[in-house]
This record gives C-alpha cells, structure tokens and sequence, in this order.
C-alpha cells in the first residue's frame, strides 16, 4: 500500500512490532490517559535510573494509530535521556499539526505524516507520547527532579 | 406513487455534487443531510423575516414572530399535539435535560426512574445528575443477546415507587424498536410517566402522541433532515402547566420585579432568552418534506436496504452484527464489529473508499459494556441512500477485513 494512504505497510508493521508492549513490574513513574472522543486508554510505565530511561512499557486499549505510536515509544525510549525524551513528547503534535511540517523527532515516525490531513485521529498518535510525559514526570518527582 | 430514491437523493445538494466527487453516506442515524426545500426556508426567513420574535412592534417583527408561532403550529401538527405543548430545545439532549432539571424536581427521595441498558448517554447522565441530587433510585431494563429490550422483568421492574420511565423509541446503536405500548401500559398502571427519546423514532414519518401513549417526547431537529441546533420537547399540557421553568431570562416571564417574577404560561416559559428562529423554521419545513414523503414506500426501501447489509455482511469473516439480525421493527441502524478491529481504523478505511460511516461507542457505553466492546463500527440508512451505497459499504468493509488482517 502506498506510503499516502493512512495505514500504509510501515505503520501496520511498526503497530504490529508492538515494541515495548507489556508492563513493568517496578515503574518509577506511570500514567494512563485516555482520549474522550473513541473511549482509546493508553498507560505508559518507565523506570528512569541514573538519569537514563531504562526501560518503558506500554498497554494500549486502542486504534491501530494508537498501537503504532506506542510501538514507536516502546522501539526509542529505552536508553534515552528523560529531557531528550520529554522534547520528543513536545515535538509529536508540531509534526502533525504545524505548517510547514517540521521533520520528525525520530525517523520511525515520519510514517504518521498521512494523519496530518486527519485532524480527528491527531490525538490517536499523541496519546502515547502524552503517557510517556506524565509517566516521567511522575518519576522526575520522585526523585526530587534529579534523574 | 412509486418511490425513487434518485429523485430523493437529488433534492438534497450536498449529494448531489459531494464534495471530494464520492460520497456513500451512511451516517445519517448522527446527522441527516438537509434537503433544498430546507436550505430555501431557512434562506427565505433569514432574507425576508429575520427579527427577533415576541418583541418588536414593526412588521418585520411580526413576521418572524408569526413564522416562529406557525413552526410551532407544524411541529405540533407532526405529532399530533397542540402548539401550546411544544418546546423548541437545541435539541434532544435539551429537551431530557429540561424534563430531568424541571419535572425532576417534584421527584422525592427514594422514587426510582426506570431507564434501558441501552440509552443514549442524553437519556441516562441526566438522570444520573437527578439521582444525585435529589437521592432517586435508578433501575434498568436488561438487553437481550440480540439487542432488543428484555422486558420479560418489566412488571418487577416497574414498582410503587417508579415516577418516570425513559427510554428510546429506537436504538441508535441496534436500530431496535421498543415496545412502546407495552413500557407505557407499564407506566399506566402504576401512575408513573412516560418519556420518550424519540431522536431516531422522529425522522421516520409523523408521530402520534396519543397513540404512543407517552407524556413526554423529545427530538432533534438535524436527524429529521433538519438544521442543527434546534430540537423539541413535547409533553402534555397539564405537565408542562406543572413544571417550573429551568432557565430564567427574556421571553419566559409574564411580569417581572425586583422582588421576583411570575413566569409566562408553558411552552414560553422553557424558551428563555431569544430562540433558534430560522433554525425551527427550518426543522418544520423538514417535517412538512418528510411527511409529504411515500413513507410506506420510504419505509420499504429502508428495509431493504437494511436487509441487504444485514444478509450480505456476516458474509465478512468474524463480523458480528450488533443488533436484531432480522428485518421486524428495527430501523436502517447496522451496527457491527469486524474481529475487535477498532471502529475508528474500520471507519477510517470505509472512508478512503467514499464510505461515511460512525465508529466509536455512540453514546452508549453501558450497551458496549453489555456486549463486550469498547465501540461498534454503524450504518445508518435514510430515504436517499440507494443499493450501491449498501454496496460499496459491503465492497469497503471487506476491504478493511483484508487490511487489518
């Protein structure tokens, strides 16, 4: 299927991959968000160590959309810097909304550029990456803001 | 007369030339397409009678005013009621809204309302708000395994203390009927009231109140190939007469002091504040287009569109329709799910072919819950969709089988 169309064979093969999909036993940090339009819930767990995201953990009651983001999260954030992360949380709706579209923050996610002409199904990609802010939030407050 | 669902389909513009050049719309269960005859009277009022209504002196205003008072006098006369026992609302959700904030308040401690699992969240957060507030007991009628209302508990659910009973006329997720007569002679016999959601039960031609046996009737104007933003309550008149108005304002007072006010006599009462004009102007010339429909006919051709979803889409391996799966007293509503697919993945591929349909819960949640789904993917049927709009749905669901397999 054409990289036009909205489930082109990247995104249904990075939704597919499901990386990181499960939970952690010991998360320092976990948030569930859920978005009020389809009823999706994402929850997103991270256990943040010595200023280094070690590892994250997604549970996706959601669209294919959802599912791939969360794929995306699962795939990148272990082993980044929770800053470097949160910039990335930042970024996600400026790549789907902004004009022009800036590029993507990793390179996996360039496939959601069809879901920029879908405003309605934004939030399906960023409700993950929301999670995963909240999530490490709630971690950098328990360590006092120190990673 | 014959009925011709071309000819239907071509008085209503945005289907005659969609934009985007390929249209199958088939979410008319959310919002009905409007048709000429619709855009033309509402144009018409906007352009030769637009003043503010119950007002002004000057002749302009007393044509918007006389326009306002005969929707009122169409609407009635589409459910058979007097003029004085319409409401103009924004719609149903007002319009429950209205009857749960003003009857509600006669409500006592411990009486119970009786409501369906199957509601519309307009016919169920309402009461819940009621309930807290004023310590009611809320009941509920179970759904069956094929989506219709299990009144075999009703006689046991329908005790000493039940006030009110709500419930839809018809689904909006499984396109069922209620047995209106029987949840009224329910209500009847224990001197409870009758409120009817009537927001997919309006649209299929005029309603008679007194053969529905109900004392409260709510709709909208945009599912009755009407505008937005406009919707009715009808209740008969002794209740109306007995219940407060909700919201305060101009155009709902007989006199008003610095002490306090006497309200003006039902329906002003509940009008508070400038009205929808154009907007019911509009939905009583939607109900004058469909009344002036072949509605047996109309009604034929729903139902054999409907059988046609119905018979040809289980053919999509691991779909499940939601709903009656035979064509007796059900509307053109086809819910389904397709393999735990998501509703929004299904509906969003079904539009990449032309297809519009709704994903998601509907509004009814405990009904999800009751079937185990977090949403249902829904096609709804009206008198201008045709045998290729079911078609190019049954073409693009399974479609979307083979792209979520």
């Amino acid at each position: 299927m054409s990289d036009d169309a909205l489930y082109h064979d990247r995104l249904m093969a990075l939704a597919r991959a499901a990386d990181g999909a499960g939970r952690l036993e010991k998360s320092t940090g976990r948030a569930t968000l859920d978005n009020p339009l389809c009823g999706d819930r994402a929850t997103v767990e991270v256990i943040v160590d010595g200023g280094t995201v070690v590892a994250v953990a997604h549970d996706i009651k959601g669209c294919i959309l959802c599912q791939a983001a969360a794929a995306a999260v699962g795939r990148h954030a272990p082993g980044a810097d929770p800053a470097g992360l949160l910039a990335v949380v930042e970024a996600v709706p400026a790549m789907l909304a902004a004009d022009p579209a800036p590029p993507p923050p990793w390179p996996d996610l360039d496939c959601f550029r069809p879901v920029r002409a879908v405003k309605s199904r934004h939030r399906c990609v960023t409700l993950p990456f929301e999670a995963l802010g909240e999530a490490l939030r709630q971690a950098l407050q328990k360590t006092g803001g120190n990673f | 007369m014959s009925f011709d669902p071309a000819r239907v389909r071509a008085e209503f513009p945005l289907l005659a030339d969609p934009p985007g050049g390929r249209l199958h719309y088939l979410d008319s269960a959310a919002t009905a397409q409007v048709p000429q005859a619709v855009l033309d009277a509402m144009a018409a009022h906007d352009t030769r009678a637009r003043a503010n209504v119950d007002r002004g002196v000057y002749r302009l205003a007393e044509a918007a005013s006389a326009a306002y008072a005969g929707a009122r006098a169409r609407v009635a006369r589409y459910l058979g009621a007097d003029p004085g026992e319409v409401v103009f609302t924004s719609g149903t959700t007002a319009a429950i809204n209205l009857v749960a904030q003003s009857f509600g308040r006669s409500l006592k401690p411990g009486d119970e309302i009786l409501l369906t699992q199957a509601e519309h969240h307009s016919n169920l957060v309402p009461w819940q708000m009621l309930r807290e507030a004023r310590g009611l007991r809320l009941k509920f009628i179970p759904v069956a395994d094929d989506g219709r209302l299990d009144l075999g508990a009703l006689d046991s659910l329908v005790g000493p203390r039940c006030r009110l009973i709500a419930l839809g006329q018809c689904s909006n997720v499984t396109g069922a009927v209620a047995d209106v007569a029987r949840v009224a002679a329910a209500a009847r016999a224990v001197g409870a009231k009758l409120l009817l959601d009537g927001a997919q039960g309006a649209p299929r031609g005029p309603q008679d109140m007194k053969a529905l046996g109900c004392d409260f009737y709510a709709f909208s104007g945009h599912k009755c190939f009407g505008p937005t933003g406009v919707g009715v309550l009808w209740a008969k008149r002794e209740i109306l007469e007995s219940m407060p108005p909700v919201w305060g304002g101009g155009g709902m007072i007989r006199s008003v002091a610095l002490e306090g006010f006497t309200p003006a006599p039902a329906p002003e009462r509940f009008e508070a504040g400038t009205p929808p004009i154009a907007q019911a102007v509009g939905l009583a010339a939607a109900l004058d287009w469909i009344a002036a429909l072949d509605l047996p006919a109309a009604h034929a051709h729903e139902a054999a569109l409907t059988a046609r979803a119905l018979s040809r889409l289980p053919a999509v391996p691991g779909l499940r329709i939601v709903g009656p799966t035979e064509g007796d007293n059900r509307i053109g509503v086809v819910s389904f799910d397709l393999r735990g697919v998501h509703t929004h993945d299904v509906a969003q591929a079904l539009d990449s072919r032309g297809v519009a349909v709704r994903g998601g819960h509907h509004c009814a949640q405990p009904l999800m819950d009751r079937f185990g789904f977090m949403g249902v993917t829904r096609a709804s049927f009206a008198p201008y969709n045709t045998t290729d709009d079911v078609d190019a749905l049954l073409a693009a669901v399974a479609e979307a089988a083979r792209i979520f397999g």
